[in-house]
């Protein structure tokens, strides 16, 4: 039962506690990427695009690219790296939705990548005796599949809060693995070999998605990110979006203000659920050999870690998280034996001083809010009389602190 | 709903108050309540509310007629909040129904409790803070919204069109509050007294039959309360039901049209303010309070 009303906080120290509250904002604000969110948020939609534009060509075009310093050879391949490490954004793209929108620690991610992983190569793998289907069309099956058992998880345990929650998706993440060791059909630790990939052959009548070649995976899975974070925007500036973060800043004031709360939860599960899917699915693809040993739970931890790194709740810094996480043990092979090492430490020290990860941008949530909001830019009137402000639609402008103090 | 009565909007009222008559016909409610003005729109009826030993309502009886502000008070912890808990299905009442244009709403959810037509604000302010004043507004707009998250995804045209509307109906509900040069703040960088008033704009967002205020100018001074009492008027004014929990008598006095006082989980008195301010039992539960409570 909720307590929906506790003790009224005394309006001084209600004051108080909001001076203490802004002050360590303040400081928070003073980071590497100052208001990078904030500015390209003032942007006019033309040059936004244009950028997006640029950016994305980039991007396709990294594995032709090679760039010294940035690339991970001689000690792996660069191609096959940038596939490994788009898998990984795509990951925490769909976790974010879980974690980072509706604010659901879901400790036990890894068992939908690993569903959808055993969904694709049980479809294709000459190892597998069941049906076959061409390997596309297991992207869709995984993802459906993934989304199931995203909802049956959800149903039971998505009435349980914070700890409780961490806790039982925890046990579903090792659940999943034991299942695979255990039922005779999932053929534990042999697993499946030659998992399909999508068709196609180059001038010399080679295979164009070999395990080896890791740029068109890459390509292919740039492509699905794309997709997946237009679709993801929709949702983010829409009523889904709003009721996710209204239950991820007061479950509680969100149901009384008239958000089905649970269906609202049950939904962020069933959809990061599927995004999770359809990367086990590319990765099945991608790496072309499945067994029990590859989703365990530090897996698992490691996906989170890319959530927070990139910000929770912002879909472009779960893209960088991820493909950071990826990247570095490629990158630095010398320290790759102890990433879990680094990437705690690493976690410990944005906890401390970016607590909102290296992006710390805000969801936009309303379809058309941006006008509205510039008009109040362009006026000038972005600080509230007597408090500090962070105007949403441009500038960020310090003020007195002082709120409050009516009492 | 058989017959359906247009909302009456007291547009004498809104001009005494100064209120730009197109913004207030904007905000005004939008549905249709099968109930008459001065007939019972909501009634609570013989509400008990158990927690452990202690009885924090015994038998609670009392009407809300449409149209009217109804003043809910009482001394510190006589109760006044867990009736607006056990009305809007926060707490699962021990005993007693509540009834909203004759229909009850026991064991609802609390969300479809809302939708029905119940909206509240909280005695310890819950915004979301990480949301801008309009974004808190359209969550309360959502409440009445059908948008799938099919139609989200895709963006089809009922939502395309929700969400257009939404911006407009949240700005004029954030201009009648008061705040709308605020809107694209940040809730929790708000001043405390416009956080209170967009509590307000939230819960008339989603469209109630009855709005229900807890102690919305706690924190306030005078000068404050003045204004807000003047908004709440002007929002009976523009046809909603309101009930009200202040603890401020003299206040409460000048705006409501009929009180219940509470005292240990128990009515005690359930008149108008003329009459409550001389009943002895009134008087002497608020003995002991700070002299300039009484009236
Ligand atoms: N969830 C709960 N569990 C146990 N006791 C509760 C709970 N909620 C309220 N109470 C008790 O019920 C009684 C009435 O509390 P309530 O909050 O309704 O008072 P109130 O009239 O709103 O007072 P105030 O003017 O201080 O806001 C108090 O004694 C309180 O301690
Ligand atoms: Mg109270």
């Amino acid at each position: 039962m909720s307590t929906t009303d506790g003790p009224t906080l005394l309006p001084s120290a209600g004051a108080q506690q909001d001076a203490v509250d802004r002050e360590s904002l303040g400081k928070q604000k003073k980071g590497w990427f100052n208001g990078l969110g904030t500015r390209w948020n003032g942007l006019p939609r033309q040059k936004q695009w244009l950028y997006l534009l640029v950016i994305v060509a980039v991007a396709y075009l990294l594995p032709i690219l090679n760039i010294p310093g940035l690339t991970t050879e001689p000690g792996n391949n660069w191609p096959l790296a940038l596939a490994q490490m788009s898998i990984y954004a795509l990951v925490a793209v769909g976790l974010n939705i879980v974690v980072g929108y509706a604010g659901l620690l879901d400790l036990g991610y890894v068992a939908f990548f690993a569903v959808g992983s055993y969904t694709a190569s049980m479809l294709t793998s000459p190892d597998s005796p069941y049906v076959h289907i061409p390997y596309l069309w297991t992207l869709p099956v995984a993802m459906a599949v993934a989304m199931f058992f995203g909802v049956m998880l959800g149903i039971p345990t998505l009435r349980l809060r914070g700890d409780y929650l961490a806790i039982v998706t925890l046990g579903f993440g090792e659940i999943v693995r034991i299942l695979a060791t255990i039922i005779p059909a999932m053929k534990g630790q042999v697993g499946f070999q030659n998992v399909g990939h999508p068709p196609g052959t180059d001038s010399s009548g080679n295979a164009i998605f070999l395990n080896s070649n890791g740029a068109p995976w890459y390509w292919l899975t740039l492509t699905v990110i794309i997709v997946v974070l237009l679709l993801a925007g929709n949702l983010e500036r829409s009523r889904v979006g709003r009721a996710w973060i209204a239950i991820r800043e007061d479950e509680d004031a969100a149901e009384i203000m008239g958000v089905p709360t649970f269906k609202y939860k049950v939904w962020a599960f069933a959809l990061g659920a599927s995004v999770g899917g359809l990367s086990g699915a590319l990765f099945a693809g991608q790496v072309g050999f499945v067994n029990n040993q590859k989703f365990d739970v530090v897996t698992s931890v490691l996906f989170l870690c890319a959530v927070v790194l990139g910000g929770t709740g912002n879909k472009v810094g779960a893209i960088v998280g991820g493909a950071l996480v990826a990247y570095i043990p490629l990158r630095f092979t010398a320290i790759a034996e102890y990433k879990y090492l680094i990437f705690g430490i690493a976690l410990v020290i944005i906890m401390i001083f970016r607590p909102a990860g290296i992006f710390p941008a805000r969801q936009r949530l309303l379809a058309y809010g941006t006008q509205v909001y510039n008009k109040f830019t362009h006026r000038g009137s972005d600080t509230p009389p007597g408090g500090q402000g962070e105007a949403v639609g441009g500038a960020h402008v310090a003020g007195a602190e002082e709120k409050g103090a009516q009492a | 709903m058989s017959e359906a009565i247009e909302p009456v909007i007291d547009v004498e009222g809104l001009r005494e108050e100064g209120v730009d008559l197109a913004l207030a016909e904007q905000v005004a409610p939008d549905r249709d309540i099968s109930v008459k003005v001065g007939d019972a729109l909501v009634e609570v009826k013989n509400l008990t509310m158990k927690f452990g030993g202690l009885t924090a309502l015994d038998d609670v009886t009392f009407d809300i007629k449409r149209g009217e502000i109804l003043g809910l008070i009482g001394p510190n912890g006589a109760g006044k909040t867990t009736c607006f808990n056990a009305m809007t299905g926060v707490y699962k009442p021990s005993s007693g129904k509540v009834l909203l244009e004759g229909q009850s709403l026991g064991g609802l959810a609390q969300h479809k409790i809302t939708r029905r037509g119940l909206a509240r604000t909280f005695q310890n302010i819950r915004l979301f803070g990480e949301m801008t004043a309009l974004e808190n507004v359209v969550v309360g707009l959502d409440a009445r919204h059908r948008t799938s998250v099919g139609g989200a995804l895709l963006r089809l045209p009922t939502h395309v069109r929700e969400e257009k509307s939404s911006i407009e109906r949240g700005m004029a509900l954030l201009e009648f509050v008061g705040i709308a040069d605020h809107a694209h703040f940040l809730s929790r960088h708000l001043p405390y007294g416009h956080q209170r008033r967009l509590e307000i704009a939230r819960a008339l967002a989603t469209d109630p039959k009855l709005l229900c205020l807890d102690e919305p100018a706690a924190g306030f001074n005078p000068a404050e309360k003045e204004e807000l009492m003047t908004l709440i008027r002007t929002i009976r004014d523009d046809g909603y039901t309101v009930l009200l929990i202040e603890h401020d008598m003299k206040l409460v006095m000048g705006v409501t049209d009929r009180i219940v006082v509470l005292e240990f989980g128990k009515k005690i008195a359930d008149d108008v303010p003329k009459v409550i301010r001389e009943d002895p039992k009134v008087v002497a539960a608020y003995l002991g309070e700070p002299e300039d409570d009484l009236a």
